[in-house]
C-alpha cells in the first residue's frame, strides 16, 4: 500500500450498503417517516384521551361542586306553647299529634318578624305572606318538629334555627335561577329573590358548606335542597363490606386451588373458560340472577344491602380470581421448587412463599374489583335498590337487611328528576363516588408498593 | 481444583445409597428416559454428564420426586433409597425430599432474610426445639455452605441481595440445613463465574463427608474435578457409568468417547 492510497478516502465499494453514512438513503427516510407518523398518532390519541378526561372532570366539577354549598336562612323561632302543647303537660304523645302543618305558621311568623326587624317591607316588593313562607324549604317544618319532639322541655322558649332555603332561592345564589327566569317560574317570583337579597344583606341568609349533603337521606321530588347521599353512602359501604368479606376469601381460595393444586384436565379447563366468560357477562344479567335467586327463591328482602352485596360478589369474583391467578402465575416457579426442594409440602410452599409474593397482585385485583362493584348500577336497580329510601339502615348486621340505596343508583335516581337542582346533586354525588374510587385506587398503589418484593 | 486428577480419586465406600432399576420417564408422548439402571454409592460424588436434553436432569429430579409437580410426567421402574421404593404408594414425597435435598441450576433463595432462608427447612421439619438450637443449625449450615464468614454480620439482610455465587452457596447451605442424606445438584455452577464455581466445587468435595452427592453438569472438567463416579447419558439412555477416572481416560463405549472428545454434544 502506497502513501497516496492511504490518504485518499476509500472509494465506496459497490455493495448492498453503498452510499455515504452521512446522508440517509431512501429506505431509511421512509422508515423514519413511518416512525414519526406512528408517534404522532400515539400522541394525538393521548391528547384526545386527556382532553376528554379534562372536559368530563371540568363539567362534573363545575356542576357538582355547588352541591357542597347550600343557602340557609337563620331565624329565631318562638316555640309557641299554645300551638305545640295546648294542654301544657308536655306529654310527648300529645306533642307528636301536632303535624308539620302546625309548625309551618311558627316559621312563617319568625320569618316575618325577622324581615320586620331588618326593615324589609313585603308590600314594596310585592310578595304575599304565602310567598314569603315558600322561601323556606318544606323540610324546615319537619326539622322543627323533630327538634321539639326531641326536646319537649324547650317549648315556650325562643330558639335560633338555621333552615334550608328553598331550592330556587339556593339556585339564585348559585346562578341557576335569575330574575328573568324567575318571572316565568311559577315556583319563584322576582320579588322573593329581592326579599332574599335583602335578607342576605341583613345577615339572615347565608350560603356555606353543606354537611347535610353527606348526612341527609334522599329528599322528595320538590325538596332538592333537603336531598343528601347519607343513605346511599351507607348502603354502598354495607355492600362493599359484604363483597370484601365474601369475594376475597372465596376468590383467593378458588384461585389458589385452580392454580396450584387442581389437575390440568378438561374439567378445570372448562372452569377456567367459564370464569373468563363470567368476567365478560353484562352486569344486568347478574341483577336478574340476584332477583331470581336471592329475592324470589331465597326470600331475602328487596332493596337490601345483603342482596346487593351478594350480587356484586358474584360480579366481582371473576375479576378477583383472574387477577389472583395471574399474580400467582407470575411468581417464578423456582420459588416453588426451592420450597419443595427443602421438603415443604405443597400447601406450605404456597402459603409460606408463593402467596406473600403474589399478595400485591391479589390486593390490587381485589381493590379494582371492589371499585368496579362500587360503581355498578344496573344489577342494583333490578333488585329494588332504586327505591326511594328515607330511613337510614340500622347498624350491621341487622342493617344489611334494611332497605338502603347505593351511590351510583342515587345518581341515576336524581338525574331522572325534573327539578334542575337535582342535576347539581347528581353531579355532587358523582364527585363523591369518584373520590372514593380514587382513594381505592390510591390504596391499591400503596399496598402494591408496600408488599412488592424483588426476587 | 486446578487440574484434572481423576486417577487419584478413590471411591470411599461401596454402600449403595440409591439404586435405580429399569427406570422409564415419559413426558406426555415423549420417552425421556429409557431403561436406566444405576447404583449410586453413599459418601460419593456422582456426576451426570451428557449433551443437553439427554435426560440427566430429568433422572435427577426422579430421585426426589420433583417430577411429581409436572402433571404430564410419568415415572416407571424402581428407585430404591436404602432399599425402599421411593415411588411406593405409601411414600410421602415431602418426607422423601427432607431426606433427599436439592440444589437448583439457578440460585433461588427465598425473598426473605438470610437467616430465614436457612431456618425455613429446620422449622417446617421441627429439627430445632428452641431459638438457640435453630441459631446453631443456621450457623452450622452456613459454615458448611462456606458462606458463614461473608454473611455472619448481616443475617437479617435479604438473601436475594447476595451475589450470584453467594446465593448459590446460600442455597446449598439451605439444602444441608435439613440434614438430608442425599444432595442432588442440578448444574449448580452454570450461573456462576469461575471463582464462585471453584468455591462451590470445593464445597461439594467437603459435603461428601456427610452426604451422597449427585451432580448434573455440562462441564466435563467439573465432573472430573469433583466426582468419584460419572454417569454418561445420551438420548435418554445411560450409556456408561463407572469410576470417573475410567470414564475420562478409558471409556468403553464409543459414544462416551465421542462426547468426551467433543465430537457429539
Amino acid at each position: 500500500m502506497t502513501d497516496a492510497s492511504a490518504n485518499t478516502p476509500a472509494t465506496p465499494r459497490p455493495g448492498k450498503h453503498a452510499g455515504s453514512l452521512l446522508e440517509q438513503n431512501a429506505r431509511t427516510l421512509r422508515r423514519n417517516a413511518a416512525e414519526r407518523r406512528f408517534r404522532a398518532y400515539g400522541l394525538s390519541a393521548i391528547v384526545i384521551g386527556v382532553t376528554a378526561l379534562v372536559v368530563l372532570l371540568a363539567s362534573i366539577l363545575s356542576q357538582g361542586l355547588p352541591a357542597f354549598q347550600q343557602t340557609f336562612i337563620t331565624l329565631e323561632v318562638h316555640l309557641d306553647e299554645a300551638k305545640l302543647d295546648k294542654n301544657g303537660n308536655r306529654d310527648i304523645e300529645e306533642i307528636k299529634k301536632v303535624s308539620t302543618f302546625g309548625y309551618a305558621p311558627l316559621i312563617k311568623t319568625a320569618l316575618s318578624t325577622r324581615a320586620g326587624e331588618l326593615g324589609i317591607s313585603s308590600e314594596d316588593l310585592g310578595v304575599s305572606d304565602k310567598e314569603i313562607a315558600a322561601m323556606i324549604s318544606k323540610e324546615a317544618a319537619a326539622e322543627l318538629r323533630r327538634f321539639v319532639i326531641a326536646n319537649p322541655d324547650r317549648i315556650g322558649e325562643t330558639v335560633e334555627f338555621e333552615f334550608l332555603a328553598t331550592g330556587r332561592i339556593d339556585g339564585y345564589y348559585k346562578g341557576r335561577v335569575t330574575m328573568e327566569s324567575a318571572e316565568k317560574d311559577s315556583n319563584i317570583s322576582p320579588g322573593q329573590l329581592q326579599f332574599a337579597d335583602a335578607l342576605k344583606e341583613g345577615g339572615a341568609l347565608s350560603t356555606h358548606f353543606n354537611w347535610g349533603f353527606f348526612t341527609m337521606a334522599d329528599g322528595s321530588e320538590n325538596r332538592p335542597e333537603a336531598a343528601g347521599i347519607g343513605v346511599a353512602m351507607l348502603g354502598s359501604l354495607y355492600m362493599m363490606i359484604i363483597v370484601l368479606v365474601l369475594a376475597l376469601p372465596i376468590g383467593v381460595a378458588a384461585s389458589i386451588y385452580l392454580e396450584e393444586f387442581a389437575p390440568k384436565n378438561w374439567f378445570t379447563d372448562l372452569i377456567e373458560v367459564n370464569i373468563s366468560n363470567l368476567a365478560a357477562v353484562p352486569s344486568i344479567v347478574f341483577g336478574i340472577l340476584g332477583l331470581a335467586i336471592f329475592i324470589n327463591y331465597a326470600g331475602l328482602p328487596q332493596s337490601a344491602p345483603i342482596v346487593g352485596g351478594l350480587v356484586l360478589t358474584l360480579m366481582t369474583l371473576p375479576t378477583i380470581i383472574i387477577a389472583t391467578r395471574a399474580s400467582l402465575k407470575s411468581v417464578p416457579p423456582s420459588i416453588r421448587d426451592a420450597a419443595l426442594g427443602v421438603g415443604a409440602s405443597r400447601m406450605q410452599s404456597v402459603f409460606h412463599h408463593v402467596l406473600p409474593l403474589a399478595m400485591p397482585g391479589i390486593l390490587t385485583g381485589t381493590i379494582i374489583g371492589l371499585a368496579q362493584a362500587l360503581g355498578e348500577t344496573a344489577p342494583l336497580m333490578l333488585i329494588g335498590m332504586v327505591a326511594f329510601v328515607r330511613e337510614f339502615p340500622a347498624a350491621p348486621p341487622e342493617g344489611f337487611f334494611d332497605p338502603a340505596s347505593a351511590l351510583p343508583v342515587q345518581v341515576y335516581n336524581w338525574t331522572t328528576r325534573a327539578d334542575p337542582a337535582f342535576v347539581e346533586r347528581a353531579s355532587g354525588a358523582i364527585i363523591v363516588l369518584l373520590a372514593f374510587l380514587l382513594c381505592m385506587n390510591f390504596l391499591a398503589i400503596i399496598l402494591r408498593r408496600r408488599f412488592e418484593r424483588r426476587w | 481444583m486446578n487440574d484434572m486428577r481423576p486417577l487419584e480419586r478413590i471411591v470411599d465406600t461401596d454402600t449403595v445409597k440409591i439404586s435405580a432399576r429399569n427406570v422409564q420417564v415419559h413426558y406426555g408422548e415423549t420417552h425421556a428416559i429409557k431403561d436406566v439402571d444405576v447404583d449410586l454409592e453413599a459418601n460419593t460424588v456422582t456426576a451426570f454428564i451428557g449433551p443437553s436434553g439427554c435426560g440427566k436432569s430429568s433422572f435427577l429430579r426422579c430421585l426426589n420426586r420433583m417430577n411429581d409437580t409436572i402433571d404430564i410426567c410419568r415415572v416407571q421402574g424402581d428407585i430404591l433409597l436404602d432399599g425402599e421404593d421411593i415411588y411406593d404408594k405409601r411414600v410421602d414425597p415431602v418426607q422423601l425430599r427432607a431426606k433427599v435435598g436439592m440444589v437448583f441450576q439457578k440460585p433461588n433463595p427465598f425473598p426473605k432474610s438470610i437467616y430465614d432462608n436457612i431456618a425455613y427447612g429446620p422449622r417446617i421439619h421441627g429439627l430445632a426445639r428452641n431459638k438457640s438450637e435453630l441459631d446453631e443449625i443456621v450457623e452450622k449450615s452456613l459454615r458448611r455452605g462456606a458462606i458463614w464468614d461473608e454473611v455472619k454480620d448481616r443475617l437479617d439482610a435479604p438473601g436475594t441481595g447476595l451475589s450470584g455465587g453467594q446465593q448459590q452457596r446460600l442455597c446449598i447451605a439451605r439444602a444441608v440445613a435439613t440434614e438430608p442424606e442425599v444432595l442432588l445438584m442440578d448444574e449448580p455452577c452454570s450461573a456462576l463465574d469461575p471463582i464462585a464455581t471453584a468455591q462451590v466445587e470445593e464445597l461439594i468435595d467437603e459435603l461428601r463427608q456427610n452426604f451422597s452427592v449427585v451432580i448434573v453438569t455440562h462441564s466435563m472438567q467439573q465432573a472430573a474435578r469433583v466426582s468419584q463416579k460419572t454417569a454418561f447419558f445420551h438420548l435418554g439412555h445411560l450409556v456408561e457409568h463407572g469410576e470417573t477416572g475410567e470414564i475420562f481416560t478409558n471409556p468403553r463405549d464409543p459414544r462416551t468417547e465421542s462426547y468426551i472428545t467433543g465430537r457429539i454434544g
